[in-house]
């Protein structure tokens, strides 16, 4: 009995498997199908994407696997589980520094940049569209050219001809030059300045275009609606219409402050005085392009990667909550 | 149109206490110097003499502005190893293709991604919008190995050919591209154009404000660029890592090295000024839709 029914439900499991092996197949061919008439599609597509794997997708999984090697560039890359990793947390001072100076611009340039980018966008929609245009050039122009933060180099450089040293001595607030660059404690704060002066970047673009394409009969269904202020007006209207360039801007806003390099190497020397300015990025290059310890500057990159798009993740998460 | 924009607000929304006002202008113009006196500052320098750098108390603005930096520039550029005009050409070349070939790659990527629906649409736009989400250090060492198993390794291609596959082009793109009418399209269609043909001569004239944000992003990202690693010979590299060596030259070079810096901003935003309409217009369509 038991026997007979055991084997009527494996003839039962066999049938069912062979159809679905055939819904399978009709879908493979239904797929081929598709995929054969929309060739041109991905004859299109193929110059661009085949770049993207090879010098984006690609690298990223290369990069998660070395990490799980010992390798110096010469020797073939050698397995070693996760000692790059244990080591990165529990061997290194400075590895705990960067994270702990990372996270710092990633919570402060990160969310001041966006409200300064929204803020700003806000008050410049209201002008004429003249000074509007000028007040863009003003704001935009900082991230848009290039390497000159130099000029912070001079504005705190640590002799009396610094633009801050004078002031403060002409002033007579100090009596002698303060070393702003060279001071353990003064220089996260500077470089949190700088990165603020230069983060009004495409973010800040999309904000005013969003502004500008909220529809205006909304405003006044609000007003009817019994919206009384240009708070309530922001929260429940204004926001919500632009919750796509709000998500867009905090993915280009985080993403910058993560990954804050160039401004801490050439304010802040590298390495920095006690390794004050040194991010995640800076501790990546210097084992990446100094040590050549490939295995363990791409632990490093693993690291900072899944930091970053978690953290996104996370904000695109509670974005779209804004105005519900 | 204009008219409306203009006159609507003032009529028909709720207004904000004097007060708030006020307050919300400060603030303008209180950040917007925060902005725009460190620019000030370097535009100035570069016309100072060299006795007006090194002032004490330091001033903002020029008093006896002269050229002399800039005909030290000059002078020095005489005597480099490589002729300057070499640093030139290497930062316009590779300018140039980067954003030729990225404009090109990138729309042509787009159109589909935007208009078409086939397998593998929804992953492919999943992947180029993570990638958004990190920073390209992230990729640096095994886009070195890569780089010297294509044998790319201290050639232009180096830089430019990584360039031409940048994500926020694509991504720009194709919600520009979106906004485009499907009507347009089918009606290209039916006169029996090919896929290549709409691409080629409707989508690519009607993106125009989109060619220019993505010239302006690329501009950004390879005019400062200074080889990111893959450039070593001296012919080969960049006006960027030419002018950083000016500024390193110490206290003598102070002069020479603000003409340069200034020299060097110019030129992008110059062209952020006559492009700004097309890039905010482009900016429109950047959201991310859930």
């Amino acid at each position: 009995m038991t026997s007979l029914s055991k084997v009527e439900t494996g003839l039962q499991t066999e049938r069912s498997s062979s159809e679905t092996q055939r819904v399978k197949r009709t879908k493979m061919a239904e797929l081929r199908r598709q995929m054969k008439t929309s060739k041109h599609s991905y004859i299109l597509l193929a110059p661009y994407m085949l770049l993207f794997g090879l010098f984006t997708v690609l690298p990223v999984v290369m990069s998660v696997l070395i990490s799980f090697t010992y390798f110096n560039m010469l020797e073939f890359p050698r397995f070693i589980g996760w000692q790059n990793y244990t080591r990165l947390f529990l061997d290194d001072d400075v590895f705990l520094i960067t994270i702990k100076n990372t996270m710092l611009f990633a919570a402060i340039t990160g969310p001041l940049s966006y409200i300064a980018c929204f803020v700003f966008a806000w008050i410049i929609n209201e002008m004429s569209p003249k000074v509007r245009a000028l007040m863009t050039l003003i704001f935009y122009a900082p991230s848009i050219s290039g390497n000159i933060f130099f000029i912070w180099q001079i504005i705190f450089s640590g002799d009396r001809y610094g633009i801050m040293n004078g002031l403060l001595m002409k002033f007579g607030i100090i009596y002698e030059p303060i070393q702003w660059l060279k001071t353990e404690h003064y220089i996260l704060p500077i470089l949190i300045l700088v990165q603020l002066w230069l983060s009004l970047g495409t973010g800040f673009l999309a904000f005013i275009a969003g502004l500008q394409t909220v529809d205006r009969t909304l405003y006044e269904a609000a007003a009817v609606d019994g919206v009384r202020n240009r708070w309530q007006e922001l929260w429940y209207v204004t926001l919500p219409s632009m919750r796509p360039q709000l998500m867009f801007g905090a993915v280009i806003q985080l993403t910058t402050s993560f990954a804050v390099a160039d401004v801490s190497i050439y304010l802040a020397g590298f390495p920095s005085v006690n390794y004050a300015g040194e991010t995640i990025v800076t501790h990546l290059i210097d084992f990446g392009t100094i040590r050549f310890e490939m295995g363990y500057a791409s632990a490093i990159a693993t690291v900072l990667f899944m930091l970053m798009v978690g953290t996104n993740l996370i904000v695109q998460k509670l974005l779209r909550k804004v105005g519900e | 149109m204009n008219m409306t924009l203009r006159l609507m607000p003032r009529k028909k929304r709720v207004n904000r206490s004097f007060a708030g006002t006020v307050s919300l202008f400060v603030l303008l113009a209180g950040f917007g110097a925060f902005m725009v006196l460190p620019l000030i500052y370097a535009i100035n320098n570069a016309f100072k003499p060299l006795d007006e750098i090194f002032l004490f108390p330091p001033r903002l603005f020029v008093r006896n502005p002269t050229m002399s930096n800039f005909t030290d520039l000059i002078n020095l550029l005489g005597n480099s190893w490589v002729p300057f005009t070499r640093y030139i050409f290497n930062t316009v070349f590779i300018t140039g293709m980067g954003i030729v070939g990225h404009v090109l790659l990138a729309s042509a990527a787009a159109y589909p991604l935007a208009k078409h629906r086939f397998p593998g649409k929804g992953i492919m736009f999943t992947v180029v919008v993570l990638s958004l989400m990190f920073t390209p250090a992230v990729t640096a060492i095994p886009n070195y190995m890569i780089m010297s198993w294509l044998g790319m390794i201290n050639t232009y291609w180096a830089v430019i050919v990584p360039a031409f596959a940048f994500p926020l082009g694509l991504y720009l793109m194709k919600q520009f591209i979106e906004q485009i009418p499907d009507a347009l399209l089918e009606a290209a269609k039916i006169d029996g154009a090919s896929e290549y043909r709409i691409w080629w001569s409707i989508i690519m004239p009607n993106v125009k404000p989109a060619w220019l944000t993505l010239v302006i992003l690329l501009f950004q990202l390879l005019w400062g660029s200074d080889g990111n690693g893959f450039i070593y010979s001296e012919q080969l590299k960049s006006l960027h890592y030419a002018s950083t060596q000016i500024v390193q030259g110490g206290i003598a070079r102070a002069g020479v090295g603000a003409a340069v810096a200034l020299l060097l901003m110019s030129v992008p935003i110059t062209l952020f000024i006559f492009s700004q309409s097309r890039i905010i217009e482009t900016m429109a369509t950047s959201g991310m839709k859930d």
